[in-house]
């Protein structure tokens, strides 16, 4: 068991690795490097950049090096928490990032916990009520929520609330709080902000959920061991939640993994259309200005997070479910 | 292909049949069935599937229109209107002086308010254009080969006949979601084309090979799970540079998007070949002296042919949100390219969508194509997976 643990976190250093370097590629994309665009940036606002900057700056980034040394200083760099400038802002990008990646983790945490909170419930619904009319319901709403992107979702929805009601659901906070520090009233003023990008990030996740669950949980219903349960006299309730429940929920638990890079993916498209202050906005800011430090950072940074979400659901799967829990010691 | 029938299924009851008498046919009816190979059986259970049919049909006709999106177009899709910016749908109406009249459309008048200067158009009942069938209008190609001028409808000038309402610059919404149609529906099937060749390579060698080959595949399939595939494309897009002529960008951003998708398909053509390898099929073949190639070929990939075209057909509309999504953003496919995302575009300020609600209507398309294709795809896996119980 501990040593599975001690592997798996290490696998995850060697995918963090992986995408360091797949996030440097990104910031070399472009044509040109970096340091030039950064000249030019200055000259154009009427700045001169002095060639004592320059030369500190190519060495900070190892710009006279070859490729692979130019992404060893950025690795190391980044290890010690400089993850580079932003040329756009002016600013280090790890103080940009900062409190909008806080932002994005709260989100995607959130709306993860919603995906379960609602679809959990429907999907034990739906199998034990097969073919009714609430089941049909949930199913044509399912394939619907799978269908629109999660911009069109927020687009629609911003759509219908300016229509109605006459006020746009932008932003996570109200004009006071913005640039406030943070305090009591921000965090109530976040959490009455949040339902709308809640349940747009939420969506096409829960929709995924309810079908798979429904599926498994019918499959376990009717297998024999519920038949003899329910033979014996067992009540109906303590039958669903004592055996097949618990065995219909595992392919869930180990589909958090998968669903948290999705989740990730929704919250910045949703971000932009609604305006959020997360990375979401500035990740296309930043790429389309091509500020490639800012964007390669950002890239870096919610796929980590994607991935440390992963290796929680995997150690949370071996502590559930003891099948996987005693093959994992056996390979041990 | 349909030479290669699997026994095993072949006598397998369809499902929700009564239980046929296993091995005795006793009627023509069951003599059939026996003698039916896998696929006719899979069409016969598919044609039970009433919303994959019914999708099915639409898609086709989705298809069929985009293709001769042309002939169905009104005006040329790059003609602006300055004098209709932002007008709302036409009504088609047929009744004209309490009288029912050929379908027809009422002239249009444009006002300005003196105080906010905002413009209004105000329906003038005395003009009467009937809508006429088969005229001749703007030049096109007719799918591409020849030139035309035949359309389907339209109305004499100087009458304003815009279905699905223009957009800021004038331009005819209708006949660009026509022309966008064939930009986001054929990227679906270039992507999953460029998926499906990946997928077969990668995940063939991984899963006939296996060892250290299998390993460094699957290592690559996980890393790139594991990553938010929307910061990635918008990363990736981005970088395609805005000079590059159409044909370029649009296999850019189509290779880009199949980045992702080729490690679901190569996930499971693995799968089948490491199930399928040990079959007695596959040694009978090799001690016939097949190669390892033509094993593959001719006896591996018929097994689980079905098992790709429907993880196919449910990878089209992930290729086609990834489109949207990407020109809806600005970084995918630009102007004067005409896709759904790029006519989205307009849609990004939610003050102009407010007032001119129409210009959300490509959205409505890719939500009802891609509810199509996931209706398919859900029947076409019922179909060729009878063993996987799925009480969808």
């Amino acid at each position: 068991m501990a040593s599975y643990i001690v592997r798996r976190i290490l696998y995850m250093f060697v995918l963090l690795l992986i995408l360091s370097f797949v996030s440097f590629v990104i910031i070399q994309l472009p044509p040109g490097d970096f340091l030039s665009t950064l000249v030019i940036n200055m000259e154009n606002r009427g700045m001169t950049i002095d060639a004592e900057t320059i030369a500190d700056l190519k060495k900070r980034y190892g710009l006279d090096k070859p490729f692979m040394g130019q992404y060893l200083t950025w690795l190391f760099n980044l290890l010690q928490g400089d993850m580079g400038r932003s040329f756009q802002w002016d600013e280090e990008v790890t103080k940009l990032i900062g409190e909008r990646l806080i932002l994005t983790t709260t989100l995607a945490i959130s709306s993860l916990i919603l995906v379960y909170l609602i679809a959990v419930p429907i999907g034990i619904y739906s199998a034990t009520h097969q073919y009714s009319f609430a089941d049909y319901t949930f199913t044509v709403f399912g394939f619907i929520g799978l269908a629109t992107p999660n911009f069109l979702l927020a687009l629609i929805l911003m759509f219908l609330t300016v229509k109605l009601f006459g006020w746009s659901p932008g932003g996570l906070f109200s004009r006071e709080y913005i640039m406030a520090d943070w305090s009591l009233g921000k965090v109530v003023d976040l959490l009455k902000h949040l339902p709308v990008p809640l349940i747009v990030i939420s969506t096409a996740g829960t929709a995924a959920i309810i079908r798979v669950l429904r599926g498994s949980l019918l499959d376990e219903l009717a297998k024999q061991y519920v038949v003899t349960a329910r033979s014996k006299g067992v009540r109906e309730q303590r039958i669903l939640f004592k055996y097949p429940v618990r065995i219909a929920i595992n392919p869930i638990i180990s589909s958090i993994g998968g669903l948290l890079p999705f989740i990730v993916s929704g919250e910045v498209l949703v971000s932009i259309v609604l305006g959020l202050p997360t990375i979401g906005p500035l990740l296309i800011l930043a790429l389309t200005d091509q500020d490639m430090f800012l964007a390669g950072s950002m890239v870096m940074m919610l796929g980590g997070l994607a991935m440390i979400g992963t290796l929680i659901s995997d150690l949370l799967l071996v502590t559930i479910d003891p099948r996987i829990r005693f093959s994992a010691a056996a390979r041990a | 292909m349909s030479s290669h029938s699997r026994p095993q299924e072949a006598h397998l009851p369809p499902a929700g049949d009564q239980a046929i008498g296993v091995g005795v046919a006793e009627t023509a009816e069951e003599e059939r069935y026996f003698l039916a190979s896998s696929w006719t059986l899979m069409r016969r259970r598919f044609l039970k599937h009433k919303l994959a049919v019914a999708g099915t049909v639409i898609l086709l006709l989705i298809y069929v229109t985009a293709a001769f999106a042309g002939f169905f177009a009104l005006v040329d899709t790059h003609e602006r209107n300055t004098d209709y910016e932002f007008l709302p749908p036409t009504r088609v109406r047929f009744f004209h002086d309490g009288g029912l009249q050929r379908p027809f459309v009422y002239g249009l008048r444009q006002e300005v308010d003196q105080e906010t200067l905002a413009k209004t158009y105000v329906i003038d009942r005395t003009q009467v254009y009937p809508i006429r069938f088969f005229v001749q209008g703007h030049e096109y190609r007719f799918i591409g080969l020849f030139p035309s001028q035949l359309h389907l409808m339209g109305v004499d000038e100087p009458g304003a006949f815009f279905p699905l309402g223009t957009d800021r610059l004038g331009r005819d919404m209708y006949s660009r979601v026509l022309q966008g149609a064939r930009v986001s529906l054929s990227i679906g099937l270039v992507g999953v084309a460029i998926s499906f060749a990946l997928g077969c390579l990668l995940g063939g060698a991984s899963g006939f090979f296996g060892g250290a080959v299998d390993m460094i595949v699957q290592r690559i399939i996980e890393f790139l799970q594991s990553l938010p595939s929307i910061p990635l494309w918008m990363a990736l897009a981005a970088a395609v540079p805005t000079e590059w002529p159409v044909l370029r960008t649009y296999f850019m951003i189509t290779l880009i998007l199949s980045i992702v998708g080729w490690t679901e398909l190569a996930r499971v053509v693995r799968g089948k070949i490491l199930q399928l390898r040990v079959e007695d099929f596959v040694m009978a073949a090799s001690i016939a002296g097949a190669k390892e190639f033509t094993i593959i070929i001719r006896h591996l990939l018929p097994g689980f042919m079905s098992y790709l075209i429907v993880h196919m057909t449910l990878a089209i509309p992930y290729m086609i949100l990834g489109e949207t999504t990407l020109s809806f953003l600005g970084i995918g496919l630009r102007p004067p390219v005409i896709s759904w995302g790029v006519m989205l575009q307009q849609a990004q300020n939610i003050r102009t969508v407010a007032l001119n609600e129409w210009l959300l209507i490509p959205a409505l398309f890719v939500v009802f194509t891609v509810l199509c294709f996931n209706v398919v795809g859900d029947g076409l896996r019922d179909v060729a997976d009878p063993y996987a119980t799925r009480h969808m």
